[in-house]
């Protein structure tokens, strides 16, 4: 007699229920010390849902398809010199932001998922977690692969992990992660889980990998695209998660409340950075930053905290900002690159005539009032010959740190200065959300490790900038830096195309 | 509010205290409504470095790309110390009149409006 | 009134999918991007593997969708005969 087939709710029930088992000799508190700090109640773990159901045979059987679909065309776009047909080498530095500053995200993931599994005390999320742990290896890991085929042709790929770790504004993505896995776990997965993924990493896969494709990028676009098929995973768990922690107990949704605000705002901090590759970095545009915030924020995360409302959940604080914000932050953005580009990893550059009137196509209400202005000087000094690099270090907000250059939104001419004590010592913001951050929890961020600070601590090496870039970022200076110019790339890639 | 942590009275030192800066301390410096420099400037000075070396010695090295620098009447300027009206003196230490470690020295020339009159 | 929405991969496969939604769900909007298609939908959508298979002309697991998805938003539930999206509104 033969078994009779499962379907696919008792798979799932096996897999997260039975294989569980009980505490006889060890006391179950010991066994998950880290389940009540955060004030977190959970009555019954059985309540875990994973809405796909998936099991570990069918994980491995589909993300074994989803390798072999990607691996077959990495190596059609490397036998194929795939990155001749992207659109300009310009395209290029957006992928080197994206190697050195959301791959060891990925890796950071990974870490922090298989922690984090580690410490529930439900099968259900245990099992969760380590299927989105090995996702996460597996994203770095197609990353890499991608990617190293730019490094062959193009400067800036060739260190990224060292650089991740000390280069000035890779501490934005890398603090954030670090800020993510230092917390508990449960504040863990509604930072990475639900606010990351659900909220917000849709502007980072979506909008911006169907750009990589519209530019000739099928490598980059095929890795995004198959590493956000697992993210639409991830996304469906991270809202499970917050309706699980939510119909537990009601003392757990002003903490998680919390958690959304402090997430949201973190969130869409980093983000700026993702803002100004849509806007400025992708030669052949998609759509506009604006635009993709409301498509997947504003209405997408619109509905999703309509439906969310019935638990007591609000909107993130500082939301309205962000309604603001989404007409400026890709400017300040790049802008801030443009005066730093001797300190990037990556090229930059004036956008062409053609792009600046596509920006004011684009931001109707801001662009030609307040951003034009700034390229239309630095064509001019360009044009005279002097492409200006700002000479002194800058300021950095204490929580996103990132440098001071957003403004009041309601000032656009003004920079936006917030401060807060702390046990005799001041701190700095870039904006309300940043300093809520910091006064929620000061004692985390007294020790944020600000590249400028540390770099007058002599924490960074050498006695001059030049020498901190050289020896301790290990740039290629003149070669990875500056504009592009005039750079290596840009020679080559006139070389490539026969073109003077 | 303070941060929920599962050691125990859990405290840290601040990172960026003064003394770990080798006898220096920071002042960051912003020329208000001149936006050509995407953010303030911090600097790592001598607490007993007067006004007047921080003003003409250290600030034109960057500040002085922006062609407006060398126009201005100094007589004229304005200045916020961590967001109140400040009156510098040129010969008196940073220390002496209160410019602190972190402090936030800003400065305004309403005559000069940024390139293009855009504030840049 | 909130939409739901989900994004395939452009290819062959999810060709059929589409199709097979749209027949499902006759008042979804179909949108092409670069190398992605969107759907969306007020309040809710419905993949059915009868569908599907009708129009691929093969068997068809609900769990195949995971290879050509690149995104979705709302409640999700699955099981051997079809995924499904909605908001509690």
């Amino acid at each position: 007699m033969s078994a009779k087939k499962l379907n696919l709710k008792d798979k799932y029930r096996l897999l997260t229920r039975d294989l569980d088992w009980e505490y006889s000799y060890v006391d179950r508190k010991k066994a998950f010390p880290y389940e009540e700090f955060e004030g977190i109640k959970i009555t019954d773990w059985s309540k875990w849902e994973d809405p796909f159901r998936l099991t570990m045979d069918a994980y491995w059987k589909y993300q074994a398809e989803k390798e072999k679909k990607l691996y077959a065309i990495f190596d059609a776009f490397a036998q194929n010199n795939g990155h001749l047909n992207v659109t300009d080498a310009r395209y290029v530095n957006a992928i080197k932001i994206f190697l050195t500053g959301v791959s060891p995200l990925e890796y950071q993931a990974y870490q922090g998922y298989a922690h984090v599994g580690r410490q529930f005390g439900g099968a259900g999320a245990r099992v969760a977690c380590q299927m989105q742990s090995i996702d996460e290896l597996r994203h770095v890991q197609t990353q890499i692969h991608a990617m190293s085929h730019y490094n062959k042709y193009f400067d800036g790929f060739q260190d990224w992990t060292h650089m991740h770790d000390r280069v000035w504004y890779l501490s934005v993505p890398k603090s954030f992660f670090d800020d993510a896995r230092s917390a508990g776990p449960f504040e863990f997965l509604i930072a990475i889980s639900f606010s990351f993924e659900y909220v917000l990493t849709n502007l980072l896969f979506v909008p911006f990998m169907s750009g990589a494709a519209h530019n000739g990028d099928m490598a980059t676009c095929t890795f995004g695209f198959s590493a956000q098929s697992d993210e639409a995973r991830h996304m469906t768990l991270g809202l499970e998660i917050i309706k699980f922690l939510l119909e537990q107990h009601e003392d757990n949704v002003p903490i998680v409340q919390k958690w959304i605000d402090k997430w949201f705002w973190r969130g869409t901090r980093l983000l700026s950075i993702v803002a100004m590759m849509m806007d400025y970095m992708l030669p052949n545009k998609v759509m506009s930053w604006k635009e993709a915030w409301e498509v997947y924020f504003e209405e997408a995360g619109g509905a999703l905290f309509k439906d969310l409302a019935r638990y007591g959940i609000r909107m993130p604080k500082f939301v309205e900002v962000t309604e603001k914000e989404k007409e400026h932050v890709s400017h300040q953005a790049w802008w801030i690159f443009y005066n730093y580009g001797h300190a990037a990893g990556f090229h930059t550059w004036i956008p062409s005539d053609e792009e600046l009137d596509w920006l004011s196509e684009k931001y109707p209400d801001t662009f030609d009032k307040y951003y034009r202005p700034r390229w239309e000087l630095a064509k001019k000094m360009e044009a005279e010959g002097k492409r200006f690099y700002s000479q002194a270090l800058p300021q950095l907000c204490t929580t996103c740190q990132i440098p001071m250059g957003f403004t009041k939104m309601d000032d656009p001419t003004q920079i936006a200065y917030r401060s807060s004590d702390y046990e005799g010592e001041k701190y700095h913001f870039c904006s309300d959300g940043c300093k809520h951050i910091f006064d929620e929890e000061p004692e985390k961020y007294v020790q944020s490790w600000l590249p400028v600070h540390q770099i007058y601590q002599g924490n960074c090496g050498g006695a001059s900038v030049e020498e901190v870039l050289r020896d301790y970022y290990k740039l290629n200076l003149g070669a990875d830096n500056l504009d592009i110019k005039g750079s290596p790339d840009e020679q080559r890639w006139k070389e490539w195309k026969g073109v003077a | 509010m303070s941060v929920r942590a599962i050691t125990p009275d859990y405290k840290v030192q601040a990172r960026d205290r003064v003394e770990n800066f080798h006898g220096n301390q920071i002042v960051y410096v912003a020329w208000d409504r001149h936006l050509m420099f995407c953010a303030p400037f911090a600097y790592a000075l001598p607490p007993t470095m007067t006004f007047a070396e921080l003003r003409d010695q250290v600030m034109p090295e960057a500040f002085g790309l922006h062609e407006e620098f060398s126009k201005i009447n100094w007589e004229k300027a304005t200045w916020l110390l961590d967001n109140q009206p400040f009156t510098p003196d040129l010969n008196q230490s940073l220390h002496a009149q209160g410019v602190g470690h972190k402090s936030v020295l800003r400065f305004q020339t309403p005559e000069l409006t940024g390139f293009q009159g855009k504030a840049v | 009134m909130s939409k739901v929405y989900i994004a395939l991969q452009d290819n062959d496969e999810s060709r059929y999918i589409i199709e097979a939604i749209e027949q499902d769900n006759p008042d979804a909007t179909v949108i092409h991007h670069p190398a992605m298609i969107r759907i969306e939908n007020e309040n809710s959508l419905v993949v059915k593997r009868e569908t599907v298979e009708e129009k691929m002309g093969r068997d068809w697991d609900v769990q195949e969708l995971h290879l050509n998805l690149i995104t979705l938003g709302g409640n999700v539930d699955e099981d051997d005969d079809q995924l499904s999206l909605s908001w509690n509104v």
